[in-house]
């Protein structure tokens, strides 16, 4: 049992900190040790990429890839507030795409790349996106945050590929970066807190354009 | 330190560090994914189980008998653990519907019994073939039917009166008597309930998501008949609350037994669509309002009744509370009733009394402005009061509603506001302005924590106050930094730990005044320890700054002072009679613009603006966080949430994400925020008061009001949806 | 969620016949409603089959001049299909007005035509519900239907199908093309291919036991102004209240589809004579077998008031 200590936090402490917790996280076991498959036919193996680094997992077939993330590979950055596709918490990058964690099986993802906010950039090496949200206060409790920062940069690599949303005016024009696209696009991650207006901030300005 | 005597200069004045827009410590944390919830904590070494609740099928009745045999033999099972199996167990102090435990069941989704397995899987499959033989009741669960058995409450305050308010409405030249509905609400926090709970011997650790320590301890602590001693909970991180996590909840009580059942660490998390019956709401009420007043507008006569239900045992939606203090009047009268209903546990949720009760008190402000033919800002000036209306001897510490009236009025463009409802347009939409008052009352609670200083220079402040998002990390180290004359960067804070002091916690607005204040009272001791230990005697000289101590001609490094001992001091902040002596509330002002689609009634805000006199800002960007999403949260009052209860089957039928709306990005236009430059003395020694609550205090009625403004159409029962709305849209052509 | 086998299927026609020869069997595609209903044990399959792989994820012309769309291209790169958003506009903004981002990220075409209600009753397995289980009764009728159909119900049932793809691929006139455990193909007008509940609300659609979509077929583009408007509580990320989908030419006549009120997506081509008469006329003939709650009756003025912005919205 991990001794319950102290978690201080403080600027000073932040590589500290992060440097510890990826000692834990950073040790991906193969399979949960303590997995428990009924039926052989009931669990597959699987591999895939997550954050760059290869791995096998041997997984009960319900295992969606939200707790293959969260409770076999350790990495709890990707949240899980519904489980049920209704809140965006659980977004990461599947092969470059935006989806909910909860609403797959990690075996449907043979041989997928699949990055999460810890892939993103760490504690003293942020991604400009988890930077700007720190700029800009774009949360408050932090639970939906790895989400709203994963689906962030996905979305605008959306509107540079020139998907159109629902507010899109012209269909066959190329799709703009406004703080109303960006409304629109971001409305699959809810922040109970209220942060909406500050995160809308924060991913204009990484987007690079006032709006 | 007992804060009695109205604050003077003191060094969190200096405002170098406390007063600045510094960015959350915790944030690169958070963002990064590092920061690790209650769900969350793991060792590689333990062999965690997982827990799975079972929640009760009906609303009311007995169990007769659970069969679990088919779930002991499901794979991976490791124990069943059911309310009918453990007994009765005692209930918290904090807590109205019991957790677990016994046979009867009080309200739906009540947990009934609790799976372990080796995986989560195992124990949800599991969980499903737990049969249970209910022996259903009949249960009243329609507010509106059951009102007029509503009772007078044993406990509070449930009436008030001065002067005489039915005489002075009477003969009131004009007069109002209207009739408002708020429905039963859900806090909806992102991180839903979990715990996980190992046992060592017959000592309990709980990593879990709580509010307030110290309640979770103690209530942990009599539920399982054990001392709470042996009890230790650690709730660094918390995914939001909103209330709902202040009092103890059933995955820590679940993940407990199932703990010593299975004897293993086990982890429970309270699956979202399981949340809104199981937990705790925002009580639904009714509130007849009556205002009489003279044609020059000075308000003669008010009077607020709100009627609400809960559980035996528990308590009203104090809905009443801000009409008692908000507005001049010499005749008046409050009044609270509760019916007994057999819903799930109504509670506090962000606000409570306040929240609903401006949401029917600032439309019926609006609506007698307009009956007197005055812009609803004026009339609120004209019946602005510095003292306490019921008991005029007693004087606000600070009030400056009419500065937040008057500001926001020239910020936001008020002038623009067209006076006839209806008239203004721009394309499809039907263009509105609203504005409502903002009132909380400002609460301070005993907050203790102990400060550390190391010969490094490094401070560490340890208290089990919590940070739900409020910013308690940042404004703690900022304050810490002020006294001890330290760069923030040299603060290091440790949080919601049970082996901490006892702090406020975070509700009610509380938080963040009081464990501010109790770290000021802590680094004041350390302080005094550091000036005795270099016999700095003469204390009215010693200043600490830039990682100084210096007295006289005297300058040495808070390092050297430490020495390799280093220095500890701990105290608590305690509150006399100034709360009594002087009402201490907090005051805003909300402006919105809203677009009324004329073919369809949807409602949507275009712009936002609230003015907030809350004391001294601690720290301008996580005040204004916390207004901003208070002002979200009154979007969704207004227009989209409310658990929807099935009146036969007793239940809230919309208990998920998708089916309770909650704003989302699009619902949100840019939001701004200002604050009254001011301070309170008679707070605090941080002259500070709270800001989360006030934010979401009137929002609603602004909505509901510039829907008004917009359309023509007054709608006097939330949420503001398009049905309510449609048949009072314009013809189309 | 009960547990499951799990095969990755290696081609169409094994992936039917698995379907068809093993009891409790379902396809898995994007998984985003299949899995939601699974982890409430409201789906129950022994068996899934993942069809992802399969290559049903390209859009091509057909010899008619229309676009024959795979089963499996996901609801965000056939809303993104330059030639859809040219020619079939009222298919993008229904696909783009549905659930977000993440979600059309993952969803297919074929799964979005199969999606289950969201009746909250149909969702809570304590409550009756003759969809879920068929005799227990309709708790909704009586109870909370705010959401739920005016049109198309039964006593048994009022639940509504939820879709925004299904609402404009009715006003286009899709066929849904399958091919069953046999081998056999057939092609299914997307008019044919939802049931209305009468005593039977389980039965939802017309496909046989392994039968698997393999595409939706799009005929020649008709022109016309291509509109899709839904109303719902929150600005997005919700399902529709009501949605109408509308194909109007410029001489007022045109194609109208609603969403949000029936069992399926409502479309009416008597109604569709009357548009020229305006937008009472036409809501009037589509709605005169409507038989609402008190709780959703409303959707009958707000059905009106939509057809009536979006003929103008058509005209302007």
């Amino acid at each position: 049992m991990q001794s319950p200590g102290a978690l201080e936090i403080s600027r000073r402490d932040l590589l500290v900190a992060s440097a510890a917790t990826v000692t834990v996280a950073g040790a991906p076991s193969l399979g949960h040790s303590q997995t428990n498959i009924p039926e052989a036919s009931t669990g597959t193996n699987v591999s895939f990429t997550v954050n760059g680094e290869r791995l096998e997992l041997e997984l009960d077939n319900r295992t969606t890839l939200l707790d293959a993330l969260r409770e076999h590979l350790h990495l709890t950055g990707t949240k899980k507030g519904c489980d049920h596709g209704q809140c965006g918490a659980c977004t990461v990058l599947v092969d470059g795409r935006r989806i909910n964690a909860c609403l797959t099986l990690a075996v449907m993802h043979e041989g997928g790349s699949i990055t999460t906010i810890e892939g993103l950039g760490q504690p003293g090496n942020l991604h400009p996106m988890q930077a700007a949200f720190v700029e800009h206060d774009g949360f408050q409790c932090g639970y939906c945050t790895p989400g709203q920062i994963c689906s962030s940069v996905a979305m605008l690599e959306e509107i540079r590929a020139n998907i159109p949303s629902h507010v899109t005016g012209d269909l066959t024009a190329p799709a703009e970066i406004t703080a109303a696209e960006i409304r629109e696009r971001m409305s699959g991650n809810i922040c109970r807190c209220g942060a909406y207006s500050n995160i809308v901030e924060a991913i204009t300005e990484v987007a690079g354009r006032k709006t | 330190m007992r804060f009695d005597t109205p604050a003077t200069t003191n060094p969190i004045d200096q405002l170098k560090f406390v007063g600045q827009p510094i960015h959350r410590i915790d944030g690169p944390l958070k963002t990064a994914g590092k920061a690790v919830y209650a769900y969350e904590w793991h060792d590689p070494n333990t062999p965690y189980a997982y827990g799975y609740i079972v929640g009760s099928a009906i609303a009311k009745g007995r169990i007769r008998s659970i069969d679990v045999t088919a779930a002991k033999s499901a794979p991976g099972v490791l124990a069943v653990v059911t309310a009918d199996g453990v007994g009765e167990l005692k209930k918290g102090k904090y807590n109205t519907a019991k957790l677990f435990g016994g046979a009867e069941v009080q309200h739906y989704h009540q947990a009934i019994a609790v799976v372990v397995a080796e995986t989560f899987e195992e124990a949800r499959a599991a969980a499903s073939l737990v049969k249970v033989d209910y022996a259903e009741e009949k249960g009243v669960f329609d507010l509106a039917a059951a009102r007029d058995t509503a009772v007078k409450p044993e406990d509070g305050e449930p009436d008030s009166a001065a002067g005489d308010f039915h005489a002075a409405f009477e003969t009131a030249p004009v007069k109002l008597d209207q009739t408002y509905t708020t429905p039963d609400q859900s806090h909806a926090m992102m991180e839903p309930h979990a715990s996980i709970a190992a046992w060592s011997g017959d000592e309990l650790t709980v990593w879990t998501s709580s509010q307030m320590i110290d309640w979770w301890r103690t209530d942990l602590a009599t539920t399982l008949g054990i001392d709470k001693e042996k009890v230790h909970i650690m709730s660094p991180f918390i995914g939001g609350g909103f209330g709902v996590k202040l009092f103890l909840r059933a995955d820590a009580v679940l993940a407990a037994l199932a703990a010593r059942e299975a004897k293993r660490p086990v982890k429970v998390a309270l699956p979202r669509p399981f949340l809104m019956n199981n937990t705790t709401h925002r009580p639904a009420t009714i509130q007849r309002i009556r205002i009489g007043a003279g044609r020059d507008g000075r308000i003669t006569a008010i009077a607020h009744e709100s009627w609400s239900g809960d559980l035996p045992g528990g308590g009203p939606e104090v809905a009443v509370q801000q009409t008692r203090l908000l507005y001049a009047g010499e005749n008046r009268m409050t009044a609270m009733r509760l019916a007994t209903l057999d819903l799930p546990e109504g509670n506090a949720m962000r606000a409570p009394g306040e929240a609903p009760g401006m949401m029917a008190l600032e439309i019926a402000i609006d609506e007698m402005a307009e009956r007197l033919g005055l812009d609803p800002v004026e009339f609120r000036i004209i019946n602005d009061t510095q003292v306490d209306p019921e008991k005029p001897e007693r004087p606000f510490s600070h009030r400056d509603l009419v500065g937040c009236l008057r500001t926001g009025t020239e910020r936001f463009g008020w002038k623009d506001r067209s006076k006839r409802p209806g008239s203004r347009r721009d394309g499809d939409w039907l263009v509105g302005m609203g504005v409502a008052s903002a009132f909380r009352n400002n609460l301070v609670v005993p907050s203790g924590a102990r400060v550390r200083l190391d010969r490094g220079g490094v401070v560490t402040v340890e208290t089990d106050m919590t940070d739900i998002g409020t910013g308690s990390y940042t404004i703690i180290a900022q304050t810490a930094a002020e006294m001890l004359g330290v760069p923030v960067d040299n603060v290091a804070v440790s949080l919601g730990d049970s082996r901490f002091p006892v702090s406020s916690g975070s509700g009610g607005q509380f938080g963040g005044n009081s464990s501010t204040a109790g770290v000021y009272a802590a680094c004041v001791k350390l302080r005094e320890a550091v000036a005795q230990k270099l016999g700095f005697n003469n204390a009215d000289d010693v200043i600490f700054a830039d990682g100084e101590v210096r007295s006289g001609d005297r300058r040495i490094t808070l390092a050297e002072a430490a020495g390799d001992e280093g220095l500890a001091a701990e105290d608590r902040i305690e509150f006399g009679k100034l709360t009594e002596t002087h009402q201490q509330s907090t005051f805003g002002a909300h402006f919105v613009e809203v677009g009324v689609d004329v073919a369809t009634g949807e409602a949507r805000l275009r712009r936002m603006l609230a003015v907030c006199a809350a004391g001294r800002i601690l720290n301008p960007i996580t005040a204004r966080s916390q207004v901003i999403g208070a002002m979200t949260m009154g979007v969704g009052a207004a227009l989209s949430e409310e658990l929807v209860v099935d009146k036969a089957r007793g239940f809230f039928v919309n208990h998920d994400l998708a089916a309770y709306e909650v704003p989302v990005h699009a619902d949100i236009p840019h939001q701004e925020v200002i604050f009254l430059d001011e301070t309170d003395p008679m707070s605090s020694p941080m002259k500070a008061k709270g800001i989360a609550e006030l934010g979401l205090c009137g929002v609603a009625a602004a909505v509901a009001n510039a829907i008004y403004n917009a359309t023509g159409v007054r709608v006097r029962d939330y949420p503001i949806t398009l049905d309510k709305l449609i048949n009072g849209l314009p013809e189309l052509s | 969620m009960r547990a499951f086998s799990y095969e990755r299927a290696s081609s169409i026609e094994a992936a039917a016949k698995a379907a068809a020869s093993t009891d409790g069997a379902k396809f898995i595609a994007g998984g985003t409603n299949l899995l939601d209903l699974m982890k409430l044990e409201i789906e129950t399959p022994t068996h899934l089959i993942d069809v992802n792989g399969l290559g049903l994820d390209r859009i091509e012309p057909t010899p008619e001049g229309g676009l024959r769309i795979g089963a499996l291209v996901r609801n965000t790169d056939l809303a993104a299909d330059e030639r859809i958003r040219r020619d079939y506009g009222l298919l993008s903004r229904a696909l783009l007005a549905g659930a977000s981002g993440q979600l059309r990220n993952r969803a297919t075409t074929a799964g979005n035509l199969l999606q289950r209600t969201r009746c909250p009753y149909f969702y809570d397995t304590n409550q009756p519900c003759n969809k879920r289980q068929p005799g227990s009764g309709c708790a909704a009728i009586a109870g909370f239907s705010r959401q739920l159909g005016v049109v198309g119900v039964s006593d048994a049932c009022i639940a509504t199908h939820p879709g925004d793809m299904a609402v404009a691929m009715r006003a286009l006139d899709a066929v849904v093309e399958t091919i069953g455990a046999d081998g056999t193909t057939r092609s299914i007008p997307i008019a044919d291919f939802h049931r209305l509940p009468g005593e039977t609300p389980e039965i939802e659609h017309v496909l046989e036991r392994g039968e698997l979509i393999t595409a939706v077929v799009l005929p020649k583009p008709m022109g016309g102004k291509h509109i899709y408007r839904k109303v719902r509580d929150r600005a997005s990320y919700a399902f529709a209240l009501v949605s109408v989908g509308a194909i109007v030419q410029p001489d007022g006549t045109g194609r109208i589809a609603v969403g949000g009120i029936a069992p399926k997506p409502w479309r009416d081509e008597a109604a569709e004579k009357e548009l020229p008469r305006g937008a009472k006329a036409a809501s009037t003939r589509l709605l005169a077998d409507a038989r609402p709650t008190e709780q959703n009756a409303f959707k009958i003025t707000l059905v009106e008031r939509m057809l009536s912005a979006v003929l103008a919205e058509a005209r302007g």
